[in-house]
């Protein structure tokens, strides 16, 4: 894998290839996430700090920062799996700060998450833990059976449809998991962590998925990633339809609709394009990204 | 373990009462409610139940027997070795039966629960469920408790059955009393009031063992440390809280029925 730093992409152009997206007609519309000014906290230490920022329809949106600075706190709260001590979470323009459960069970069938540790029911075969969301909504078991076969393809792990989670490997489960996250069509993907504790090969072949993904299905998403050589990947590739391959963005372009957020110690220090972040002159930022 | 302040310790107790105790209305009232996953309460059904029946038809059978042995040496004093049958019969149906097949259930069952679910919570697999549009609470809970329940009353039969029957086999094989007439004794001694206060019993244990177990499964913290706490806790405190239970069951029975 060739390693891109920051200074790789100083000249390089946005890419021209992403005209698809609409994401210059969608920035007038509602965002899909929008954040103003959230904050939380656990046992009296603030976690997130006056977070806020937004996601527009078609962006991938990378979230940066170092370890404990609150990502998959902030992935959570997107999702309404915890809730914010004080804010606003709007999520496809539905305040979820102040939904009830049941409610957000709704919202939630238009989100697809991958966890950090891939969270398969162990206790379930490949098939059953992709079909989850499928057998929930009553589909019938043929056509669940083929769109688990179709979201395997995606990932490339068909093979492994009657395996359980503990006969696959980190990477396999990883792919599992989006496979699970993506079967139902989401309109929002939420990627917590997906290459944390992977080796660089691995980490390859789940971000070459997400940008099969992106370039696919144009789906809003957000990605936490620990490794800036992952987020600049994500900037600087693109999925070509008619090789099937994901390949770099000719004339050093970059995608577009990718951008970014850095989180330290609770508080946003960045939240825009990919350019811009390479050419800021915050010294944090110039450290961390170094 | 870091000392806390009074308040904050009374604050977290009264916390910890009040979510348990939303987590065991919302599993009783999912019930009534779509969706409802009647394949996970028979799949419970078969685990809790039919997967008890051996350490409970063990631990009755040798209790009926034991029970038998025990009061025949004080019977004989008074010449009255002929009601090993009545002692034994109210003793397994109406204490006895309930009370050990819910301690047994316990630790098998209360253990399990909270082991499953600390697992499940300490590797997000119920955020998962959550995020998949789930209710962990509905898919998890709900199936427990009723499956629990309701193979406790029937697991406290066979209790009392068996124990009954090794009270027996000890009467007439090393008391040398007549088969027929201990079981026709037995059957004297028992009136309404004893089996419904024996049957009653197991209705709150059965409530007991699968509300606490999930409650601390459910609230694991920690890794596997807590998820092998959350076990110790859930037994300790469902045991605990059975045969507190027992006795207030006990006195209001005996006020209702006067025996």
């Amino acid at each position: 894998m060739t390693k891109t730093m920051p200074e790789d992409l100083d000249n390089r152009r946005t890419s021209p290839n992403r005209t698809d997206v609409g994401i210059a007609g969608s920035e007038s519309a509602e965002p899909i996430v929008v954040f103003e000014d959230v904050s939380i906290a656990f046992d009296l230490k603030p976690v997130l700090r006056n977070v806020s920022f937004a996601v527009h329809r078609g962006e991938t949106r990378i979230i940066l920062g170092p370890a404990g600075g609150g990502k998959s706190v902030l992935m959570k709260l997107v999702d309404g799996l915890i809730r914010p001590d004080s804010g606003v979470i709007r999520v496809f323009g539905e305040d979820v700060t102040k939904m009830r459960e049941v409610e957000l069970f709704k919202l939630r069938g238009r989100i697809g998450m991958v966890f950090q540790e891939s969270a398969l029911f162990d206790s379930l075969s490949v098939e059953d833990n992709v079909a989850y969301r499928l057998h929930e909504d009553q589909v019938p078991e043929e056509e669940a059976h083929k769109r688990v076969i179709e979201a395997l393809q995606f990932v490339e792990l068909e093979q492994t449809i009657e395996k359980f989670p503990s006969e696959l490997s980190g990477g396999m489960r990883r792919r599992v998991s989006i496979a699970r996250a993506i079967i139902s069509n989401p309109d929002l993907i939420l990627y917590d962590s997906p290459t944390g504790g992977l080796d660089p090969i691995t980490s390859t072949t789940i971000v070459d998925l997400v940008v099969k993904q992106r370039d696919v299905s144009h789906t809003t998403a957000l990605m936490i990633t620990h490794r800036l050589q992952d987020a600049f990947l994500l900037a600087r590739n693109h999925f070509n339809s008619k090789t099937g391959k994901v390949e770099p963005i000719p004339d050093g372009g970059i995608d577009d609709s990718t951008k970014f957020l850095v989180l330290n110690e609770g508080k946003v220090v960045f939240d825009g394009e990919t350019q811009e972040l390479v050419h800021s002159n915050d010294p944090w930022l110039k450290d961390y990204l170094s | 373990m870091p000392f806390v302040s009074p308040e904050i310790f009374a604050k977290q107790r009264i916390a910890a009462i009040q979510d348990y105790s939303i987590l065991s209305w919302h599993a009783v009232v999912n019930l009534f409610s779509r969706p409802r996953y009647w394949a996970d309460i028979y799949t419970q059904m078969d685990s809790i139940g039919v997967g008890s029946m051996p350490i409970v038809v063990l631990t009755g059978f040798f209790t009926g027997c034991v029970l038998a042995l025990q009061s025949a040496t004080s019977l004989q004093e008074f010449g009255s070795v002929s009601l090993t049958g009545n002692l034994v019969a109210l003793s397994m149906v109406r204490e006895l039966g309930p009370v050990l097949t819910g301690l047994m259930v316990s630790g098998r069952n209360a253990s399990g629960m909270a082991s499953e679910l600390g697992s499940m919570k300490v590797t997000e697999q119920i955020d998962a469920m959550r995020a998949l549009g789930t209710d962990p609470v509905r898919k998890l809970v709900t199936p427990r408790l009723y499956a629990t329940i309701f193979m406790l009353f029937f697991l406290t039969i066979v209790s009392d059955a068996v124990g009954i029957a090794g009270g027996a086999l000890v009467s007439v094989a090393l008391l040398g009393l007549n088969a027929s007439s201990y079981f026709h004794n037995s059957y004297r001694a028992l009136a309404y009031a004893d089996v419904v206060q024996g049957l009653t019993k197991p209705l709150f244990s059965g409530f007991i063992i699968a509300t606490v177990g999930c409650y601390f499964g459910m609230n694991t913290k920690g890794g596997t440390q807590g998820v092998g706490k959350s076990t110790t806790q859930a037994v300790v405190i469902s045991s605990v809280f059975i045969i507190v239970v027992d006795f207030i069951v006990s006195r209001a029975m005996i006020g209702i029925f006067g025996r």
